[in-house]
């Protein structure tokens, strides 16, 4: 059985950086597919990969990771201005991610105006 | 400006001193960093700097060749060539020994494929500006690849997007293009020596 787990922004908007990791790395490592409201911010992205490779073992193979921000690449200087605003306001509460274990999600796979998540089959997902 | 920075800068306009650039390269697993390292090393002096194989992971340690000269458009400058390990979410020891490696060398290379990621990261504090590799065979559009440039963006590092294996059939270099429009990306065959002039231009534009 899969379970997505979404876990909305305000639960982890008072959390440092590493509470943040910590916390989605942790739902990931427990086999769930987490759906975040918002992102990281792109050191924290970076950071979470770091620490993934920390924690790779036999069992847990790292994760699959796709972060949707819909204003994020507009060349348009009015958009940009907004989403800048938007962010100083709320935080990165815009747009959404999603982070699988690498054991459940195969791959993601994504184009401008879709995202795809390839599972693992689910002997391959038993065997381990 | 520091007083340090304010005298370096004076002697090194007094003496010409020529400024030292250093150049990571990155990019995600297999997209041919170290085939371009070894490109530019081989063009500029005449040996090369790392292996190269098609078992993912090959780099798994910083390689750094310092003070590589090149020329470009009748101007000169000095760089220190940082190729990095591959950046990856996720590694399988199990994905190896389908590269017919025994269960005990597919576990180290993964080991150390752990550390080679992170050590890359650790170094993005340590570069001047960036070549970010991508294989133009692949779709662009991967978290890895808009991680390491949205970090790099946030050091306000300069980046040249170089969409390598553009001899092979399946490249598409304009979906790189479209995938990163605030970006200059140069299409290049590392491996074939192709477009190699014009990589150079780019790269010179980026650091002036």
């Amino acid at each position: 059985m899969l379970t997505l787990q979404f876990v909305p922004y305000n639960e982890i908007s008072n959390l440092s950086s590493l509470g943040r990791i910590r916390k989605l790395l942790n739902l990931a490592k427990d086999n769930k597919i987490v759906l975040l409201e918002g992102r990281l911010n792109k050191e924290e992205e970076a950071e979470l990969i770091k620490t993934t490779m920390e924690e790779i073992n036999a069992n847990f193979k790292g994760i699959e990771l796709a972060v949707v921000n819909p204003n994020e690449d507009s060349r348009d200087p009015f958009t940009k201005l907004k989403t800048a605003i938007a962010s100083a306001l709320i935080g990165n509460k815009q747009g959404f991610t999603i982070i699988g274990p690498a054991t459940v999600i195969k791959s993601i796979k994504r184009d401008p105006n879709k995202l795809q998540l390839m599972m693992q089959d689910a002997k391959k997902r038993k065997r381990r | 400006m520091k007083f340090g920075d304010f005298i370096s800068n004076f002697f090194r306009k007094i003496f010409g001193k020529k400024k030292l650039i250093k150049l990571g390269i990155y990019g995600p697993v297999n997209a041919g960093k170290s085939t371009l390292a070894n490109k530019i090393c081989k063009d500029w002096i005449g040996e090369e700097m790392s292996s190269v194989s098609k078992i993912p992971h090959e780099t798994r340690e910083i390689q750094m060749k310092e003070k590589v000269r090149i020329k470009s458009n009748k101007k000169e400058l000095d760089f220190n060539i940082i190729d990095t390990p591959g950046i990856a979410t996720k590694i399988d020891y199990e994905d190896f020994m389908k590269f017919k490696l025994s269960e005990k060398e597919a576990k180290d290379r993964a080991k150390e494929a752990t550390k080679g990621v992170i050590e890359a990261i650790k170094w993005l504090e340590n570069v001047n500006c960036v070549l970010v590799v991508l294989d133009s065979t692949e779709n662009p559009y991967n978290q890895v690849n808009i991680t390491i440039i949205g970090n790099l963006a946030a050091r306000n590092i300069p980046v040249l997007i170089v969409g390598n294996k553009i001899d092979l059939r399946k490249s598409n270099l304009k979906r790189i293009e479209n995938a990163f429009p605030q970006y200059k990306v140069v299409g290049i065959s590392a491996e074939q020596g192709k477009n190699m002039e014009e990589f150079y231009k780019e790269l010179f534009d980026l650091v002036k």
